[in-house]
C-alpha cells in the first residue's frame, strides 16, 4: 500500500513537474530523524503532487535542539523557513517572540482555510494555545510517556498485570530482580517522566500562575514532598537494582528491549524502536500514579514537537503553509502517521478512523498513549507547561536528579536545588521578554 | 653588514600584509568585537528585544556556583589531558627514537590518532566503554568493576580524559621526535661512551635537551583541551552526569545554543578569550625566555 502510494504519487509528481516550476516554495525545517525522515518526505511529497501551486520542501536539520537553533538563526539572518518544527519545551521561547511567530489560527484565517479547533484533542492542543484559546502551533507529533512491560518477563515473575500505582511498581520491580532479572524498572527522558508528567498525572502544580501560562512571573514549586518522595524511593530501589538509570534521554530503550529490564516508562512513540528490536512480547500500559497523591490519574501531558510558522515571507506563501497544514491535520494523513511511528493522532477524527481500520485490534495498547491524554478534563496542572528557558531548567533538573542516582544528593537535596537554579533562569526570562 | 631590507615604495610593505591583516580583522577581531558586545546584553533568542546591562551577564556569572565548579573542573581537566598526553608521547618519542628499522612504519602508525575528528575520538571511546554494550565495561566487569560513566562522575571524567588524550597523544609525538632528532648525536655517543645508560642519558641529557619543545606543548595542550574537546564531551557525556564534565567551553555551547542565552554565553566566551590571551602572553613572554638550552 505504502509503495504503490508513492510509485503514485512520484508519477503524478513526474506529470506536474512542468507546472511545478510556477509553484510557491514553502520550505519545512524538521527535525524528524531516521526512519522518520522517509516518512516526513511522504507527506511533504504526497501533499505537492496533490497540487501544483506549491511546493513544501522538507529538509532535515538535526535533533530539536539543533533545528530550533538553526532556525532562531537563520530569523537573525532573515533567511527563515517559512515553517519549523519545534519541540514542546521551546514552547514559551517561540510564544514571546512575537514579531518573529506567525500564529497558525491566523495564518489559516488570513488564507480562507478553515481550522476545526473541536476536533483536536485537547490534551494536545491545549498546550500551544494562549490564553484566551488561538492555537499558535500545528501539533504534529505528539506522545506521551507509557509504561512499557516486557510481558514474558512479568509472567515469569509470577506477575499477572502491569502495576497501576508507584507501589506496585516499586513491589512487581522487586520480583522482577528476584526472578533473575537484571533490573525492575528504567525511565527515559526523566524530568518528562518523573517530573513534569508525574505531576500533572496525579494532578500536582509543577510551578505557580497555572505552570506559567497565567503568567512569566511564574515560580517552579516541584521540589514538594511527592515529587521528593517518590525520586527518594527510586535512588533507594537502585540497592537491589530494582530501578536503574540509563541516561538522559532514550538511550535506556536498549537496556528494556535487549531484556535487562523489565519495564521502561518513556514515550509511546518508541513503538516501532522496540517493535523492531524486542525479542519477547511486550505491551503498553498507563503510567503509574502515586496512590498517596491522588486517588486516580488526572490526564499525562504530550512531549514532542509542533510546527511553527514564522514571519518574513510574502503572503502566497502563506497561502501555501495553510493549505499543507489543512492537509497535514487531515484524519488519513494523521491516522497513517499514528500507526506508522506511535505518536498520538492529533484529531478526534484520525483517532476513529484508525478504530475503523482495526488499527487497535490487530495491536492492542497501542492507544493507551490517547487515553492517558484524554482520560480527564485537564486541569490546570495537566493542561501542559509554559516555562521560559525550560531547556536549560530541563538540562539543570537532568543534572541534579543524576545526583540523586548516583548519591551525591538527597531527592529533597537536589530538588531544592533545581528549583532555586530553575527560578533564576525565569526571572531572567522575564526580564529579557518583559 | 646591515641586514634590514629596504623598500622604495611606502605602500608595498603594507600591501603585502594587507591579506593578513584582513583575515584577522575578519575572522578573528570581528567576531571578537561582536562577542564583546553581545556580552553586555541581555537578548531575547530570535534578537527581537535587546536591552544594554553593562556588566550584568559578567555578575551572574560570577554569582553562579555552577559556573565557578566548572572553571576548577576545566583547569584540573586540563591539567589531566595535558599530562597524560605529554607523558605518553614522550614515552613513545623516546622509544621510537630508538628503533632503527621500520622506524618510519612505527611514527605514521603512532601519528594516525590525529587525523581523527574530535567527535570521532569521543564517539570510539563511548563505544568501548558503554555501560550496556561496551566490550570494555565486559572487561572491567570480569575484573569485578562496574563501569558506568553515566552515573559515576569520576569515571565520567576519567574517560573523556582518556578520549581527549589519546587523540593529542600524536600530536606531541611528533614534536618529541622532531626536537629528539635535532640533539646532535654527538652529546648523546659521548656520554654512552663514558657509560651513561639509556635512562640515565634520557634523563640528564635528553630531556633538558627537549624542554623548550615540552613547554610549547604544555601551552598548546591546554588551549587544546581548553577549546577542541568540545566534539568529545559532547559525544561522550553532553557534560554529565550531573554537571562533572561540563568544562568551560562546553557551558558556552550549552548555554548559548541550546539555552539559547546569548548574552550569558558571550560573557563567558569573553572570558575564555582573556584566558588564551593570558596563556599566550605567558609563553611568549615568560616561558620562552626561561628556559636555557
Amino acid at each position: 500500500m505504502l509503495n504503490k502510494s508513492i510509485i503514485a504519487a512520484s508519477i503524478t509528481a513526474a506529470l506536474l513537474s512542468g507546472a511545478a516550476n510556477a509553484a510557491v516554495e514553502v520550505n519545512w525545517w524538521h527535525a524528524m530523524g531516521g526512519t522518520n525522515t522517509e516518512r516526513v518526505n511522504k507527506i511533504a511529497a504526497d501533499f505537492n503532487a496533490l497540487q501544483s501551486d506549491f511546493t513544501i520542501n522538507a529538509v532535515y536539520k538535526g535533533n530539536y535542539t539543533e533545528t530550533m537553533t538553526a532556525a532562531i538563526a537563520a530569523f537573525r539572518a532573515k533567511k527563515q523557513p517559512h515553517i519549523v518544527q519545534v519541540f514542546e519545551v521551546g514552547t514559551a521561547t517561540m510564544m514571546a517572540a512575537k514579531g518573529a511567530v506567525y500564529p497558525v489560527e491566523q495564518v489559516m484565517n488570513d488564507s480562507g482555510v478553515t481550522l476545526n479547533k473541536s476536533d483536536y484533542l485537547p490534551a494536545v492542543i491545549s498546550y500551544y494555545q494562549t490564553p484566551e484559546g488561538e492555537l499558535l502551533s500545528m501539533p504534529f507529533n505528539s506522545s506521551t510517556p507509557v509504561l512499557w512491560y516486557n510481558q514474558d518477563a512479568l509472567a515469569k515473575a509470577g506477575v499477572t498485570d502491569a502495576p497501576k500505582t508507584w507501589d506496585e511498581v516499586s513491589s512487581v520491580s522487586k520480583k522482577l530482580v528476584d526472578s533473575g532479572m537484571k533490573c525492575g524498572i528504567a525511565v527515559g527522558w526523566q524530568s518528562w517522566g518523573l517530573i513534569e508528567n508525574y505531576s500533572a498525572w496525579n494532578n500536582i502544580e509543577l510551578g505557580t500562575k497555572q505552570n506559567g501560562y497565567a503568567g512569566l512571573d511564574t515560580e517552579l514549586t516541584f521540589n514538594n514532598k511527592h515529587v521528593t518522595a517518590n525520586l527518594q524511593r527510586l535512588a533507594d530501589m537502585q540497592k537491589d537494582g530494582s530501578f536503574t538509570y540509563g541516561g538522559r534521554r532514550g538511550e535506556s530503550l536498549a537496556m528494556f528491549t535487549n531484556g535487562d529490564c523489565g519495564m521502561w516508562i518513556n514515550s509511546s512513540a518508541y513503538y516501532g524502536s522496540i517493535k523492531g528490536q524486542a525479542k519477547f512480547k511486550f505491551a503498553q500500559a498507563m503510567m503509574p500514579y502515586d496512590s498517596t497523591v491522588a486517588s486516580g490519574p488526572q490526564n499525562s501531558i504530550i512531549g514532542g514537537a509542533t510546527l511553527w510558522t514564522l514571519r518574513g515571507h510574502d503572503k502566497e506563501d502563506y497561502k501555501g503553509v495553510a493549505e499543507f497544514m489543512k492537509y497535514l491535520s487531515s484524519a488519513e494523513v494523521q491516522a497513517w502517521w499514528h500507526q506508522q511511528t506511535g505518536y498520538v493522532p492529533i484529531t478526534t477524527s484520525a483517532y476513529k478512523l484508525s478504530q475503523e481500520q482495526g488499527f487497535y485490534q490487530e495491536n492492542p495498547g497501542t492507544d493507551t498513549a490517547i487515553k492517558q491524554l484524554s482520560l480527564n478534563t485537564p486541569t490546570a496542572n495537566s493542561r501542559g507547561i509554559r516555562f521560559g528557558n525550560f531547556v536549560q531548567i530541563r538540562d539543570i533538573i537532568n543534572a541534579e536528579m543524576e545526583m540523586i542516582w548516583n548519591g551525591s544528593k538527597s531527592a529533597e537535596t537536589a530538588m531544592n536545588d533545581a528549583v532555586s537554579q530553575g527560578n533564576k533562569l525565569l526571572r531572567k526570562f522575564e526580564k529579557a521578554n518583559k | 653588514m646591515q641586514k634590514r631590507v629596504h623598500y622604495n615604495s611606502s605602500y608595498l610593505p603594507y600591501l603585502l600584509v594587507a591579506p593578513q591583516i584582513i583575515i584577522t580583522l575578519v575572522f578573528f577581531i570581528w567576531p571578537a568585537m561582536q562577542a564583546l558586545y553581545q556580552s553586555f546584553l541581555l537578548e531575547d533568542a530570535f534578537g527581537l528585544s535587546s536591552e544594554f546591562v553593562w556588566f550584568d551577564n559578567f555578575v551572574e556569572l560570577y554569582d553562579n556556583p555552577r559556573y565557578l565548579d566548572s572553571f576548577v573542573r576545566t583547569a584540573f581537566f586540563s591539567f589531566a589531558v595535558a599530562g597524560l598526553s605529554m607523558g605518553v608521547a614522550l614515552f613513545f618519542a623516546a622509544l621510537a627514537d630508538r628503533v632503527v628499522k621500520g622506524a618510519q612504519g612505527y611514527r605514521t602508525l603512532l601519528i594516525i590518532p590525529y587525523a581523527v575528528a574530535p567527535v570521532l575520538a569521543g564517539t570510539l571511546w563511548l563505544f568501548l566503554f558503554n555501560p550496556t554494550l561496551g566490550i570494555m565495561t565486559y572487561f572491567l566487569d570480569m575484573v569485578g568493576i562496574n563501569w558506568n560513566h553515566k552515573l559515576d562522575s569520576s569515571q565520567a571524567m576519567g574517560l573523556v580524559i582518556l578520549a581527549a588524550a589519546w587523540k593529542q597523544i600524536s600530536y606531541n609525538f611528533l614534536f618529541f621526535v622532531a626536537a629528539m632528532h635535532s640533539i646532535p648525536k654527538s652529546l648523546i655517543e659521548a656520554a654512552a661512551i663514558d657509560g651513561a645508560g639509556p635512562a640515565h642519558r634520557f634523563r640528564t641529557i635528553i630531556f633538558p635537551l627537549i624542554s623548550p619543545t615540552t613547554f610549547f606543548l604544555l601551552v598548546v595542550n591546554i588551549i587544546y583541551a581548553f577549546f577542541d574537546t568540545f566534539g568529545i564531551i559532547h559525544a561522550v557525556t553532553a557534560g554529565g552526569p550531573g554537571n562533572s564534565t561540563e568544562i568551560l567551553v562546553y557551558k558556552v555551547f550549552n548555554d548559548g545554543f541550546v539555552g539559547l542565552d546569548l548574552g550569558g554565553s558571550a560573557a563567558q566566551s569573553v572570558i575564555l578569550m582573556f584566558i588564551v590571551i593570558g596563556l599566550t602572553v605567558v609563553q611568549f613572554k615568560y616561558i620562552e625566555r626561561k628556559v636555557e638550552y
